[in-house]
């Protein structure tokens, strides 16, 4: 595992500040809870006025007055938005980045397997990912109860649970393309990681675009649905793993068998 | 491992679609060689190496790297191999010390002593961080990641450039030193003096093709002769001189014909002094390298 460990000691600065800016904006969020509960009347009415923005959101489906709504929806969109971009960002990074730095000659000239460094280095991407989100939900639940809410364990488990979910696909999906990227993999990584939180609010607004859902993995992760059914959505999930696993398979093959410069 | 060849070739072509990289290569290095393997920028001596080490998959061919497949036994390969690159680039934020402790990790092998006695001949401070370093200075890092697992081949591709003079001369003392225990050496360099000194064969590598390959003193010894002749002289009807420079002083060319043939043409010509001599490593560089040198006529191995 002496890869493993390299590569978390190469990423621990951006490890650190990728979660100790979302672990501050996901506190700073709930800590505005509270006043926001105050105003809730008012708010609602807003929100469940913006036409399009409101089926983006899925926010005619939420109260905002309870912790779970507005969690589902602020701190769904900064860990969603903030943690997928953090994933796709690692992982398109990891193969990428020896080539561009011209590290790869290094590694490689070493007697290790070029399977054994696709898979450590894919082991540290979902290590990292795996801390970011112990850190952050740990820092909410703190500041939940510092805010003097009870914790609704289930609705924030299954939404954190839906967030790493969402992560580790898109970082399985971003490794398989960093596989085949030499330059600008940062750029492709949060282009991938943009568009296709993009794609699932279309599908939000628009019936007719519905089938984007489909597509994009944060599909499975929608908030709204999410605390409505008590559940993440199978389907969609299995299919979201599926195109991260893809992701991951087609980085090993490809990895594997191709030139290094 | 008791091999007969460190690295053998055959037929070993390496194109990046339609542009040449390694073409037909057929090369043999003896175990316990000193080998030398030169050729310019572009020729396909840095494509070679990487083909041998796996980097690259080769598109024809075969080689045999102690007796190892390269396409099969890439990890074997390493394990006995070390490698210096011509650019020895590390994982920034790292300090030296730590460069090699990963390297010698990824062999699985703890290397600390070797490691410390080659920091201490090379004058490398372990301690400092390696984008700190100058180029020659990671160049040194580089040869103590190459060096510290005392491996069977070392394959060395230009390792003197930012080394200093007596830096080089400590590194080469080195080689030599590893040399006289066994060690094989392929040096690739265009450094012809190098080459020259420390190497018993070489091979010259031109457009991806081997051009020549024999004992450096056979290569040196080559049929051309180095003609320096003081005082006005005429060539005309003399076939076999290149390399004709003639000012006032007097006339220096390379002579491949025959030496009787030289003697009748000089012979009542008001010459004031005449030398003939062995033309050094980078003549007969310059001469294979000539447009128009016929490739496959001057292979000698």
């Amino acid at each position: 595992m002496i890869l493993f460990k390299h590569e978390l000691r190469q990423n621990r600065t951006s490890l650190a500040v990728w979660t100790g800016t979302i672990g501050l904006l996901m506190v700073i969020c709930l800590m505005l809870f509270p006043e926001m509960k105050q105003q809730m009347a008012g708010v609602s009415k807003l929100f469940a006025s913006m036409g399009s923005f409101t089926a983006a959101f899925g926010m005619d489906r939420l109260n905002f007055g309870e912790l779970t709504g507005f969690y589902a929806i602020e701190c769904g969109n900064v860990m969603g938005l903030c943690g997928s971009f953090f994933a796709a960002l690692i992982a398109v990074n990891a193969l990428s980045r020896e080539e561009r730095d011209h590290t790869a000659e290094f590694l490689l000239s070493h007697p290790v397997s070029r399977r054994r460094v696709v898979a450590e280095k894919l082991c540290a991407v979902v290590a990292q990912i795996l801390i970011l989100n112990a850190v952050v939900l740990a820092l909410s639940l703190v500041t939940v109860a510092a805010v003097g809410e009870v914790i609704p364990w289930k609705e924030l488990m299954l939404l954190h649970l839906s967030y790493l979910l969402l992560q580790l696909v898109l970082s399985g999906i971003c490794f398989g393309i960093s596989a085949f990227l030499r330059r600008g993999a940062a750029g492709v990584g949060l282009g991938v990681a943009a568009m296709l939180y993009f794609l699932n609010l279309a599908a939000n607004i628009s019936s007719r675009a519905r089938f984007l859902k489909y597509i994009s993995p944060f599909g499975f992760c929608e908030g709204a649905d999410i605390v409505s059914n008590g559940a993440i959505d199978g389907g969609m999930l299995a299919l979201g793993l599926l195109y991260g696993a893809l992701g991951m398979v087609i980085a090993f093959v490809h990895y594997c068998r191709k030139d290094i410069h | 491992m008791n091999v007969t060849n460190a690295i053998e070739t055959v037929k070993l072509t390496k194109s990046y679609g339609k542009a040449r990289g390694i073409i037909d290569l057929n090369l043999t290095v003896p175990t316990g060689e000193f080998f030398g393997f030169i050729g310019p920028n572009g020729a396909g001596k840095s494509t070679t190496i990487r083909t041998l080490l796996g980097f690259i998959a080769p598109t024809g061919g075969s080689a045999r790297v102690l007796g190892m497949d390269i396409c099969k036994n890439r990890e074997d390969i390493l394990r006995a191999v070390g490698y210096l690159p011509s650019e020895a680039v590390f994982h920034p934020g790292m300090k030296v010390r730590d460069v090699l402790k990963l390297s010698a990790g990824l062999r699985g092998a703890d290397c600390t002593t070797r490691a410390r006695q080659l920091c201490e001949r090379m004058q490398l401070d372990p301690t400092r961080k390696v984008e700190q370093l100058s180029f020659g200075n990671r160049k040194k890092v580089g040869i103590v990641c190459a060096l510290q697992h005392d491996p069977q081949l070392l394959i060395l591709d230009e390792p003197t450039s930012g080394l200093d003079p007596l830096m080089q001369r400590e590194f080469f003392r080195i080689l030599g030193e590893l040399h006289a225990a066994g060690t094989t050496v392929f040096l690739s360099s265009h450094v012809l003096s190098e080459i020259q000194r420390n190497c018993s064969r070489a091979a010259i590598i031109r457009e991806g093709r081997i051009i020549a390959c024999d004992r450096v003193e056979r290569l040196t010894q080559a049929s051309a002769r180095r003609v320096n002749i003081h005082g006005a002289v005429q060539l005309e009807g003399l076939t076999g001189v290149r390399d004709l420079h003639a000012d006032n002083q007097g006339t220096s060319f390379l002579y491949s014909g025959d030496i009787n043939a030289l003697i009748r043409a000089l012979a009542g010509q008001q010459i004031r002094d005449l030398t003939l001599s062995e033309p050094d490593l980078e003549e007969i560089f310059l001469h294979y390298y000539e447009k128009g040198a016929t490739r496959h006529d001057s292979v000698q191995a």
